[in-house]
């Protein structure tokens, strides 16, 4: 069973959001995606100013296993991304809701409000 | 004897009084070299005796993991085996020897070889018409989706800017499609394997190009609606393209042309006889329909009234996609494709997909009753199919790579693990229409074993390799610290 945090919200696509209240949110990715994937190599994470849309790829991540596109859990602009990663990717492993997260955005509270919270996401098949 | 290098006898050193043609210039005579330039120290070779570098090289060569010795599951995707003779054929001087610019009228043996190459193929895959000139199958995706692009334009229909694709396809599929200025939309598979036809038609309309498949699927299972797809494509306007990785599965047993498709590429380095897997060289011929010939990339064979051979030019066919390589394509690879075929003539190329399919399910029930998990245990294999090791994953964390790590010790090659994408934790297994039911027995018996310390000893796999010269390596940090200078220091 991976770790599904209570406070944050959720894609079917596998990317978590945290509200960091004044219209920004941080993403990554879940623990569950980060176990699929297996030992993360590369990471691409679109640029600060871009802006990215929900459900369309954004990024791309790499593991020994696989290459993965990375999809946006919600229409925003990237305010900051995180720029340790393309040196440490292991950081997706080690600690996907922690020093692993990919980027913040600046994003509408009613479409966070449309992703789905712990519950729903720990219900999808296989999560 | 007036040996050109006479005149600087003077100033050459010799290593041998019996050496007449190995003369070296001598150190204080470096020629046009500039002297800062010039090396102070002896160079630094290593110095060992003949039969020692012989040994050398031959304990070299019996680390290597070949067919010739090994148990191979990855299949016709790496490497099947390849009968010698087609590699005798190809190496015969009258063909290894033939410049490609000798005039058509003095190079009739080749032309006829690749013009009956064309014909046997076009027959093998009801297609009206085949260029071989495609060197590698994803250049034969690129020539086949070009080719199709040409088609609808011809027409003056130039809103179909979509490719519809599986989500199980080969990775070249889309990077294809992309290449050739498609858009790719990926339509997913079912649970059982087949593809999603409401997915299907809720994509299809007056922009989409066609759709490119792979029959069997990379999901090891024939797509059962196959005609029902084609129907419906063809029905929106659009074309499709057969992928012909997973050509061994139903060689001489089912034609792509029956099954309502367009346009293919063969790989014929995979299925016809020439070893690959190693990059080497490959040849993607390309096989259409009737509406499509006039777009075939040059140059192709072609038989004039008198019977006389010759290449086909831009004259002959103005609306070609063009020309993919500089000469008539990889010839080597062609003419071990011709010799295979030869050899086997119609009855034997039809065995090749029989016993394909036999070893397959065989391999797959056999496996079933250890206990490892069929992705798609109610269908049928088609030349191979996919475990996923998912429960062993759950029971004591053993993942696909520890499976595979340990076959390496037992002397049989890791099939491949992790593709396709949408089965976790899978091993696909291919075992080709080559091998004994020993063989099988043999890899069946390994498999037992493995699982049961997978089970009760998980650190034996876990660690595996333990019988080779290299161990475990780790895979993730040699991504991450990429350095290939590292190994030469």
């Amino acid at each position: 069973m991976s770790k599904i945090p209570e406070s944050l919200r959720y894609s079917d696509t596998h990317e978590w959001v945290e509200d960091l209240g004044g219209g920004r949110y941080r993403i990554g990715i879940t623990d569950h995606a980060q176990e699929l994937l297996g030992d993360l190599v590369y990471a691409e994470v679109p640029e600060v100013g871009k802006t990215v849309k929900a459900g369309t790829v954004c990024g791309v991540l790499e593991s020994v296993k696989a290459a993965a596109d990375l999809y946006a859990p919600i229409d925003g602009t990237v305010l900051e991304r995180n720029e340790g990663l393309s040196d440490n990717p292991q950081w997706l492993n080690e600690n996907p809701y922690g020093q692993g997260w990919i980027m913040v955005v600046s994003a509408d509270a009613a479409a966070f409000d449309k992703l789905l919270d712990a519950a729903a996401y720990s219900a999808i098949e296989g999560v | 004897m007036n040996h050109p290098r006479e005149n600087n006898r003077q100033n050459a050193v010799t290593d041998s009084i019996f050496d007449h043609d190995h003369a070296l210039p001598a150190p204080e005579s470096p020629g046009d070299i500039p002297a800062e330039l010039l090396r102070k120290t002896p160079l630094n070779l290593p110095n060992a005796s003949e039969l020692d570098v012989l040994r050398h090289y031959t304990r070299l060569s019996q680390k290597n993991f070949s067919i010739d010795t090994q148990f191979y599951p990855l299949g016709s995707c790496t490497m099947k085996y390849n009968p010698r003779i087609a590699h005798a054929m190809a190496s015969l001087p009258g063909f290894a020897r033939l410049h490609p610019e000798t005039p058509a009228p003095a190079m009739q043996g080749l032309l006829q070889v690749l013009w009956e190459l064309q014909e046997w193929l076009a027959a093998a895959t009801g297609m009206a018409a085949v260029s071989l000139t495609p060197a590698a199958g994803a250049q034969g995706e690129l020539a086949g989706v070009a080719m199709i692009r040409a088609y609808h334009h011809a027409r003056g229909d130039t809103a179909r800017h979509k490719m519809l694709i599986p989500t199980a396809a080969h990775g070249t599929n889309p990077a294809s499609a992309q290449m050739a200025g498609f858009e790719v939309i990926e339509i997913p598979n079912l649970p059982d394997g087949d593809l999603d036809m409401e997915a299907l038609d809720a994509h299809l309309g007056p922009d989409v190009a066609g759709i490119m498949l792979t029959n069997p699927s990379t999901l090891g299972v024939f797509e059962r609606r196959i005609a029902e797809i084609a129907r419906h494509v063809h029905a929106a306007g659009g074309l499709l393209y057969y992928d012909g990785a997973n050509l061994n599965a139903i060689l001489g047993r089912v034609q792509p042309g029956q099954m309502g498709f367009d346009v293919m590429h063969l790989n014929l380095h995979k299925t016809f006889a020439t070893p690959h897997g190693g990059g080497g060289p490959g040849a993607g011929a390309v096989a259409v329909q009737e509406r499509l010939k006039p777009f075939l990339p040059l140059p192709t064979v072609t038989k004039g009234e008198s019977g006389a051979l010759r290449w086909m030019t831009a004259e002959d066919a103005p609306r070609s996609i063009g020309q993919l390589s500089a000469h008539g394509g990889n010839i080597g690879v062609l003419l071990r494709a011709h010799a295979y075929i030869r050899r086997l003539g119609r009855v034997g190329v039809s065995r090749v997909s029989a016993y394909a399919a036999l070893n397959a399910n065989y391999l797959l029930k056999e496996l079933q009753k250890l206990g490892y998990q069929a992705a798609f245990p109610e269908r049928r294999a088609s030349h191979e199919f996919i475990l996923s090791v998912s429960d062993l994953q759950q029971a004591t964390g053993i993942r696909a790579l520890d499976v595979a790590k340990r076959l390496l010790d037992f002397g049989i090659h890791a099939p491949t693990i992790y593709f396709p994408q949408l089965v976790p934790e899978c091993l696909l297994i291919e075992p080709t229409e080559t091998e004994s039911q020993a063989t099988l027995d043999r890899f069946i018996a390994v498999m037992a074993q493995i699982r049961e310390e997978a089970l009760a000893h998980p650190e034996l796999l876990r660690e595996a390799p333990h019988h080779l010269p290299v161990g475990r390596l780790d895979e993730a940090l040699a991504a991450r610290k990429l350095d290939v200078a590292a190994a030469l220091s």
